[in-house]
């Protein structure tokens, strides 16, 4: 499949970019620091540690630029929408934003590690300095103190990890860093999204310490004096400085804190990105009709003026009757073609079971509590249209954006739209129960009914697989084998159980790959 | 946040806290560090923290999953009974722990973290949660009722033949529905 394969490779590229823009940075920056003269005299102190601290300094400053664009999804809307002329391929990378989100946030853990331990060693070495343990050099670089004459290298009193600006908000940073990772844990995302969604906003913290973390410029540099001061010939003899004039005094400066030259961009973006969720919140969402569906699954339709959806799309809904913070991503089961948008909600949490009680009270025909919706978000799956012959294969809750696209299919062959060329779909269904997903089956029995009243029967051939039967199921089946519709689904296409067997699948569909188009969408394939 | 398992957080803070801890003790005594009694505490602490929190609890509701590996220590940590398994006693235990590590840079970071852990655990423990392990499910097969090993000797009790045979004169009582198809062309 040329598209996967060139998908595949467009995404290693990016990510292959990526860690040599990390790399380059941590190896450029260890030597700047490293051999650099004008840390000659520091890294007598400090040694190496002085390098191994400010390598992962710079990695970290270009990934903290990097981790808040993935997350502006109203921007990378945008950026989809004006690449519309690029291939799918490069605008597909855009639904990737959260793996590489995830990517950058283990980069900046593992570099936090390296920074902070480094920087422990830094301050043992300081201190041991200052304590006189190390040699003659040493204490007299640590002698050094800001005075008319003199400035210090060594900005130790001891505990400075609390007492000075660089330590205060290294440490609170690392903490609330802490605290983000472990709530963003897979097995606390899934199950207990409130946790993750609130405690992820210490981001609001780590960005504000971050910013201020140079400011108290600590990593100190030697400065240009007149008359100048060799290192080479006067590190042997610090008791003659000030008093030969070859070597006078030695003078040393921070450097200008730039880590707010990194974030400062993003952090604009980010504030525009909530602003617009903010805007997009305000907008009126108005109620076409409230379904509930069997398996308390909601189906809402709704009206938004100026709302352009594509197939395959989702949108964010939030409830501020439930909550004023949280927004839920559902894909949407509407067509364009229809003159509204749909979405179907399973009750699967908090969230959701509120939402269908309040829905459930609501009265016939009346409106719904308000809603705000966001999006709609994520590549489109228009080059379905593209081919003759469409191989479509849903497993469990994958299944949700077949009935955008299967409806949106159906639209435009009946309008006769020049741009449909399908003329066959195949539709596999996986799942290992029907239940909560009825109202797909009720989808499917319409479709076929309209097929069938066209003398269209052919047009689209559906194979439902259910994979968690049980004896009893099988038995229940048995007694029923001679109805004309399947005893499960009510469909006229009988269901099978288990897994299909694919290889049998594409004989018997005659698959060509070259003129088909495999479109996958998966929970767990 | 009315469904939280606020013990599913506290674990992996915990987990996390314990290899903090491990770290900042194994920096602490590798570099020589003054104070580097309390880093080599941290690292026996470290390593202990991570061996209580490693198994993962029972979710009380919902699937649980297992970290890789958990089950033999699943076993030793359910072998302390009312110990393990009560939150309080975690909480004031991971303070307890924590403690020592405030008096060294270098695991002053974990000793926060693991604090944090143990104000978790104890939301948790008031909350009511405790922990419970993961265990696998044994299979048990329905047992085979002994009666299928004794056949009935016997046909079943019949009445007598003038009954059994079809009445041609009355044909509504002796008309009956084959419960299964017995005819060949279905």
């Amino acid at each position: 499949c040329n598209h996967c394969v060139m998908e595949i490779w467009f995404w290693l590229c990016l990510q292959f970019v990526w860690m040599a823009i990390n790399i380059f940075l941590f190896v450029y920056f260890y030597f700047f620091y490293d051999l650099g003269p004008q840390f000659f005299y520091t890294r007598h102190l400090l040694g190496s540690a002085l390098p191994w601290a400010r390598a992962p300094a710079a990695v970290l400053n270009f990934n903290c630029m990097l981790i808040l664009l993935p997350v502006c999804r109203n921007l990378l809307s945008l950026l989809r929408g004006s690449f519309v002329r690029c291939s799918r391929t490069m605008r597909k990378q855009l639904d990737k934003n959260l793996t590489f989100h995830k990517l950058v946030a283990y980069t900046i853990a593992l570099m936090t590690a390296v920074h902070t331990i480094a920087h422990l060693f830094n301050l043992e070495r300081f201190n041991n300095s200052r304590q006189g343990l190390g040699d003659e050099l040493s204490a007299a670089l640590s002698e050094l103190a800001d005075t008319e004459n003199t400035t210090y290298l060594n900005p130790i009193p001891t505990y400075f990890a609390f007492t000075t600006i660089a330590g205060l908000t290294g440490v609170v940073i690392t903490l609330a860093l802490i605290l983000i990772v472990t709530s963003s844990m897979e097995v606390i995302r899934r199950s207990y999204f409130e946790v993750f969604w609130y405690t992820h906003h210490l981001f609001i913290v780590f960005f504000a310490g971050l910013v201020f973390h140079g400011a108290g410029r600590i990593v100190r540099s030697q400065q240009r004096t007149n008359p100048p001061h060799n290192t080479t010939f006067c590190k042997d003899r610090p008791d003659d400085w000030g008093r030969i004039p070859e070597c006078p005094i030695p003078q040393f400066a921070g450097g200008f804190p730039q880590t707010w030259m990194y974030v400062i961009g993003p952090m604009v973006i980010y504030l525009c990105e909530r602003l617009v969720r903010f805007i997009r919140y305000m907008q009126r969402v108005r109620y076409k009709k409230i379904v509930m569906r069997p398996s308390k699954v909601l189906e809402l339709q709704l009206i938004k003026n100026g709302f352009k959806m594509d197939v395959g799309q989702y949108v964010f809904v939030n409830c501020p009757a439930i909550s004023q913070l949280e927004w839920h991503p559902f894909t949407m089961t509407s067509a364009p073609e229809e003159d509204f948008f749909s979405v179907h909600i399973r009750s699967a949490g908090d969230w959701t079971d509120k939402l269908i009680e309040i829905m459930k009270k609501v009265p016939e025909g009346a409106e719904g509590p308000k809603l705000g919706v966001d999006g709609p978000f994520g590549t489109a799956s228009e080059d379905v249209f593209d081919y003759e012959v469409s191989m479509l294969i849903g497993a469990g809750i994958g299944v949700t954006p077949f009935a955008s696209i299967l409806k949106s299919i159906w639209y435009k062959f009946k309008d006769s739209d020049p741009k449909l060329r399908t003329r066959k779909i195949y539709f596999y269904w996986l799942c290992r129960e029907t239940h909560a997903f009825e109202w797909f089956a009720d989808l499917l029995q319409v479709l076929e009914k309209e097929m069938e009243e066209r003398g269209m029967g052919d047009f689209l051939t559906y194979k439902l697989y259910l994979t968690g039967w049980d004896q009893s199921h099988a038995t229940h089946v048995m007694v029923h084998f001679d109805k004309d519709t399947d005893v499960v689904t009510g469909l006229k296409q009988k269901t099978h159980y288990g897994r299909p067997i694919w290889d049998k699948e594409f004989e018997q569909v005659h698959v060509d790959p070259r003129k088909t188009r495999f479109y996958f969408n998966k929970e767990n394939f | 946040m009315g469904k939280i398992e606020w013990a599913m957080w506290a674990n992996e803070q915990a987990l996390a806290s314990g290899l903090i801890l491990l770290t900042g003790g194994i920096v602490g005594v590798a570099g020589q560090f003054r104070g580097w009694q309390f880093a080599a505490y941290a690292v026996a602490a470290g390593v202990f923290v991570c061996l209580l929190e490693y198994p993962r609890s029972k979710r009380a509701k919902g699937t649980s999953v297992e970290r890789t590996g958990q089950y033999c220590f699943t076993v030793c940590v359910k072998a302390f009974g009312p110990l393990t398994r009560n939150y309080y006693v975690r909480a004031f235990l991971h303070a307890a722990i924590c403690v020592p590590g405030g008096f060294m840079l270098a695991t002053v970071l974990g000793c926060v973290c693991l604090g944090i852990a143990s104000l978790i655990y104890l939301a948790a423990a008031i909350r009511g949660e405790h922990w419970e392990p993961i265990l696998p499910r044994k299979e048990t097969r329905k047992p085979v009722a002994e009666s299928i090993k004794n056949p009935p000797q016997n046909p079943p009790p019949r009445p007598p033949p003038e009954m059994r045979r079809k009445q041609a004169g009355d044909l509504e009582k002796s008309a009956y529905d084959n419960p299964m198809s017995v005819t060949d062309d279905e």
